[in-house]
């Protein structure tokens, strides 16, 4: 029980802490509350969709910005689109923001300022995997002693 | 996030400032030379002095010149005069010389002798006023000296009176006048200037003049005038010789000029003023002085010459004028021109002054603009740091709260439930204060933006009420809400602050009222009635005797009975109010049009409690931000004293104004009004239609009678049953009601015959009795009635004991409990009338069950190029029960999507590569229309399993702009969610496609 209470507790305060340091939003606690007997591992399974979307599009984009001379901002800006969407729709805040000034970056086709961007994207994103993953990890764990996963508000 | 946000706003400030400071700082003339201000009072001196000085030499000038003319005007008239006079003696001592030389030689014996001519010269002597005497001498010469002193009896004398040594020729004077008898004898020719005289004039037969000299006898200067005398007629052109031959005598006379010009002067104007010399100036080299003191003092500095001709050609004369004294100094020029630099030295400091005033209160003014700029700008930044930090103190809170609950789900001992409890309420009540706090800051900041959205403003007030109805019932309060219908049904404005107001203004009411009523009035403000309003006042001060009244159970003709601050609300015009609406209701459409006409309706709305009322001195600061009533106030009740200030700023956003009207124990009543936009007629009747789906219209058309003796409340109760659509009678009392129900049933059914009985509580009580006998005439006449009316209690709340004896005295049916909201009200009926019916009403905002059973079993498609977007689509619409597929393009749903299909709806994205949500709709929409053609074209053919084809397709989209939504309605979508998914907004979405059809499917 004690081993529970503080895994649910450890639980509670990273989340809380993704929420407090903007990696993951509201729509992040609605993706959770849509998990249940039904579908078990939603959330992991959707987080990792966007995780293998998340590597395509940043590939691609990292592809496309390699050229130095004529690059496609059109194919970037789509990607980038996409890549917000997906993160907009799992909650992924600072992914989004970066997405957000990337596309500006893209329409005024400005190379640097999306290589830069492309950049602080993927560590974002890097960085949400990790977060993430440890959510999980926490998960398992609670569910491994036998506990419930606590909702967060 | 904070700092840096903080920052860049306060380098936008500065930079806000810097340019307010360039554009304000129009500097003018004066201000750009303010540096030149002192030098240019100088250089005005300066050319004032020049001027001044100009001015006193040119009048000091003007002086001089006349000073001059009256000196030259002076002196010319006394050399004239003198000139005149000379010449008059002159004239006559030529007479005289005539005279002798007729008389003494012409004749003979000679008829003049010394006696005759002494006679003669003395009584002439007036004509010759510049002489001082005459005399005559004979010219004798050597040769016949002899004979002449025989013949006269003395020798010839010289000047010095010494006997005459031998010359040539003699001129012995023979007669004299008396004043100067003491020459007689003597020898004019023994004297220089005599002799020269003697000479010149013989020669030249004309008068001559001597120099002047000092004259015998006084010691005044003087001239000799000698003219000669001839003894025979000159020749007609007489040479020199022959005049000395002829010459025979001479005439002499002395002027003593010293003495004559002064007597002549004497007799002129001025003469003190000037100094007169005359010259002898034969010799140019050496002037003689005949008059006046040759070292006289005087104005050396002006003098005028003037000639004087005494009939001597040899001799010439002038006349010397110059004024005793000097030029006067001109006071008059002295003083203009002094005058004139103090008035220009006082002038030119006044501008001087004047520019100074100028440049300083310009200084002043910009010193005071940059300050206000900075004030304001502090100001601002206050606000906005009150907004960040209130923001951010949110987040941490929502931390706290969801911890809070977290423990509160937990195993916890009694104790610390309620320490945790009161950690959450606490919480609850900060971050209440917070986003109170938070909207003071944006409305301060201008931030706060108002919608324009049409709104059922009814059906807000009904979920306020809904809000409070569990404190309220608990207090024993009745709250109630009456809309005049001459409200629009639905307004364009801002809903949630709408409601804002009115939760702020209900809730402290609640919270101050412990007994009576709450009532929220809605009515079309009209022009208020000056009388009323005096009335008021005067109601409004006199606040004792009224306490008297209420003590004395005095019953008030209000909601509850209770008196009521504004008496304006009372009955007496309430029930104008309703009469005049119920009378124009006949003119209804007439008025509609009429007011239509004009785009907005100004809304009066005002609520009334029973409350404790505010204290006087306390009324004049209510709406100030953190000022409660007093001190007391928060201690008792809670509260920060902020929703009014706020409450005040939304109202004064939204166009209005707020009043309030209070006596202290008796209650308040607060009124705004509000300015919204009337619907225009198209969105109003499409509105109208998704309205009117919250009311359920089974009640059209149902007749109900309300028993309740308090005409107020009877009035509330009235327009929510008229919501309904029901026809509406209010009885007094059960007696009443009972006997109008026996007539109706009786007699015609033409008038009212109730379906519905309602029955205040207070009246069923008062007379219960009466109410039984209602049952029992009921009963009586039941086998003659089609339908026995339905009887139901409203109660503001109810002990356990008397619901059983409701239920026993015949309220079966049921117990509405207030406040009454037209939605509660028509389940309660709906309860009553189709008794094990469930209504489509009821449990509507129960949420995911709700939702739940709307999309359980429906086959939905969900159309998005994102996976992730998909999948969390899909687990969303899974979690309600539906079935979703998934489409990835618009062209694999509209595969899916060929006719004929087993879906019951489709949420698709917009923006997707090929072909977007928009084409993609336009597309289904063809085909189905295609379909549609071809089954009307073979009628009654169908499958029978749909009239037409139309699959409800919604559009999903992150941006919730009109204009995106508009787009969606054009290409023939039903409306759209906003991405993420949010539960509600998908609920209210999809509610409009399934809702009809809810459990007759199941």
């Amino acid at each position: 029980m004690n081993i529970v209470n503080q895994l649910q507790r450890q639980f509670i305060d990273f989340s809380t802490s993704l929420h407090r340091e903007g990696f993951v939003d509201d729509q992040f606690t609605q993706l959770q509350k849509l998990q249940d007997e039904n579908s078990p591992d939603f959330v992991v399974e959707v987080v990792s969709l966007f995780f293998e979307d998340c590597e395509k599009l940043i590939n691609n984009m990292a592809r496309a910005l390699e050229q130095t001379q004529g690059v496609d901002f059109k194919q970037v800006d789509a990607s980038v689109h996409q890549l917000k969407g997906s993160s907009s729709s799992i909650g992924a805040m600072r992914v989004k923001n970066a997405c957000i000034s990337f596309r500006s970056f893209c329409e005024a086709q400005n190379r640097e300022g999306c290589l830069r961007c492309l950049q602080q994207v993927t560590h974002e994103y890097s960085l949400l995997k990790n977060k993430l993953q440890t959510l999980f990890t926490l998960e398992q764990q609670i569910l491994a002693a036998g506990g419930s996963i606590p909702v967060v508000d | 996030m904070g700092p840096k946000l903080k920052q860049s706003y306060h380098h936008s400030v500065t930079v806000k400032v810097n340019e307010q400071m360039g554009t304000k700082r129009g500097y003018t003339f004066i201000q750009a030379n303010r540096a030149w201000l002192p030098k240019f009072l100088l250089l005005w001196v300066m050319v004032m002095a020049f001027l001044s000085t100009w001015i006193y030499k040119k009048m000091d000038a003007d002086n001089k010149v006349r000073r001059k003319e009256v000196l030259t005007s002076m002196c010319d008239q006394r050399a004239r005069m003198l000139q005149d006079q000379f010449s008059v003696s002159v004239n006559h001592v030529h007479a005289l010389a005539i005279l002798v030389s007729t008389f003494h030689y012409y004749k003979d014996p000679s008829a003049i002798d010394q006696e005759t001519f002494a006679e003669y010269t003395a009584r002439t002597a007036f004509e010759r006023p510049l002489l001082s005497g005459v005399a005559y001498a004979e010219r004798v010469k050597h040769s016949e000296r002899e004979k002449f002193e025989r013949q006269h009896g003395w020798t010839i004398k010289t000047m010095k009176r010494e006997p005459s040594p031998i010359r040539d020729e003699y001129a012995p004077v023979i007669f004299s006048q008396e004043t100067v008898s003491y020459i007689e004898s003597l020898d004019m020719m023994s004297g220089e200037e005599d002799r020269e005289n003697i000479l010149r004039a013989r020669a030249t037969g004309k008068a001559v003049l001597t120099s002047p000299f000092r004259l015998l006898g006084s010691h005044h200067l003087g001239v000799v005038l000698t003219f000669p005398v001839y003894k025979s007629k000159l020749p007609p052109k007489p040479t020199v010789e022959d005049r000395i031959e002829a010459t025979a005598g001479y005439l002499g006379g002395a002027f003593d000029v010293e003495s004559l010009v002064e007597n002549l002067l004497g007799q002129l104007a001025g003469n003190q003023a000037i100094l007169v010399n005359v010259y002898d100036i034969t010799n140019s080299s050496d002037h003689l002085i005949m008059y006046g003191h040759q070292n006289q003092d005087g104005d050396l500095a002006l003098l005028h010459e003037s000639k004087l001709d005494f009939g001597d050609p040899f001799r010439k004369h002038q006349m010397i004028c110059r004024y005793h004294q000097k030029a006067p100094t001109s006071w008059t020029a002295l003083t203009t021109a002094f005058l004139f630099f103090v008035i220009c030295l006082l002038v030119g400091y006044i501008l001087y002054g004047a520019a100074i005033h100028i440049v300083k209160v310009e200084d002043d003014f910009h010193e005071m603009q940059e300050l206000m700029v900075r004030a304001e700008a502090a100001d601002v930044a206050k606000s906005q740091f009150l907004a960040t930090v209130s923001h951010e103190i949110r987040t941490p809170m929502n931390g706290i709260l969801g911890m809070l609950a977290l423990l509160l789900d937990t195993d916890l001992s009694s104790t610390q439930r309620d320490y945790a409890q009161t950690a959450q309420v606490c919480g609850k009540a900060l971050i209440t204060l917070i986003n109170e706090v938070l909207d003071r800051a944006k409305i301060e900041a201008g931030k706060l933006e108002l919608e324009t959205v049409p709104f059922d403003l009814r059906s807000i007030l009904d979920d306020v009420l809904s809000l409070f109805s569990e404190k309220s019932r608990n207090k024993g309060l009745e709250l109630a809400v009456f809309v005049s219908d001459k409200v629009p049904e639905m307004v364009m404005g801002d809903p949630g602050r709408f409601r804002q107001i009115i939760t702020n203004l209900v809730g402290n009411s609640v919270k101050f009222t412990e007994r009576g009523h709450i009532l929220v009035k809605v009515h079309v403000a009209e022009n208020p009635k000056p009388k009323d309003d005096a009335k008021a006042e005067i109601r409004l001060n006199g606040v004792s005797d009224a306490g008297a009244l209420i003590s004395g159970g005095c019953q008030y003709n209000t909601l509850s009975g209770y008196e009521a601050a504004d008496e304006r609300n009372s009955w007496d015009s309430f029930r104008h109010l309703v009469t005049t609406e119920a009378l124009q209701n006949d003119a209804s459409e007439k008025m509609t049009a009429a007011d239509e006409a004009s785009r907005s309706v100004t809304l009066m709305v005002s609520v009334e409690d029973t409350g404790i009322g505010i204290p006087l001195i306390a009324q004049d600061r209510v709406f100030t931000p953190f000022m409660q009533a007093d001190s007391s106030t928060s201690r008792n009740y809670g509260g920060t004293g902020i929703g009014l200030s706020i409450t005040k700023c939304l109202v004064e956003l939204m166009g209005g104004h707020i009043s309030f009207i209070s006596r202290p124990q008796v209650g308040s009543t607060f009124s705004f009004t509000t300015v919204f936009g009337r619907c225009k007629k198209a969105s109003r009747s499409d509105t109208k239609k998704s309205n009117a789906e919250d009311l359920p219209s089974g009640f059209r058309g149902l007749k109900a009678i309300v028993v309740d003796g308090k005409p107020v409340r009877a009035a509330v109760t009235r327009y929510h049953l008229k919501r309904l659509g029901m026809l509406v009678e209010v009885a007094n009392n059960v007696k009443i009601a009972a006997s109008a129900y026996g007539k109706n049933g009786s007699s015609c059914g033409s008038k009212i015959q109730p379906d519905i009985v309602l029955v205040e509580k207070d009246s069923w009580l008062s007379v219960e009795d009466g109410c039984l006998s209602l049952r029992m005439l009921d009963r009586k006449q039941n086998g003659r009635m089609f339908t026995l009316p339905k009887m139901i209690l409203l109660a503001t709340n109810i002990t356990n004991a008397e619901l059983e004896k409701a239920k026993a005295a015949g309220f079966a049916d049921t117990t509405i409990m207030k406040p009454l909201r037209a939605s509660m009200v028509a389940a309660c009926l709906q309860q009553v009338l189709e008794t094990g019916k469930s209504l489509p009403g009821k449990g509507m905002l129960n949420g995911p069950s709700v939702l739940g059973s709307l999309l359980c079993g429906k086959r939905i498609l969900v159309v998005d190029d994102n996976m992730v977007n998909r999948r969390v689509a899909a687990g969303a619409l899974k979690k309600f029960g539906a079935a979703v597929e998934c489409a990835e393009s618009g062209k694999a749903a509209l595969k899916l999507l060929q006719l004929p299909h087993g879906f019951d709806a489709c949420f698709m994205d917009i923006q997707m590569p090929e072909m977007d949500g928009f084409e993609a709709t336009r597309r289904i929409r063809m085909l189905e229309s295609q379909a549609n053609e071809q089954m009307n074209g073979d009628t009654d053919k169908g499958s029978g399993r749909k009239d037409k084809w139309h699959l409800p397709i919604l559009a999903m989209t992150a941006d919730v702009i009109h204009a995106t939504y508009d787009e969606c309605l054009k290409c023939g979508m039903d409306g759209y969610v906003s991405k993420p998914f949010e539960e509600e907004n998908l609920y209210q979405a999809v509610a409009k496609f399934f809702k009809t059809k809810p459990i007759s499917d199941s």
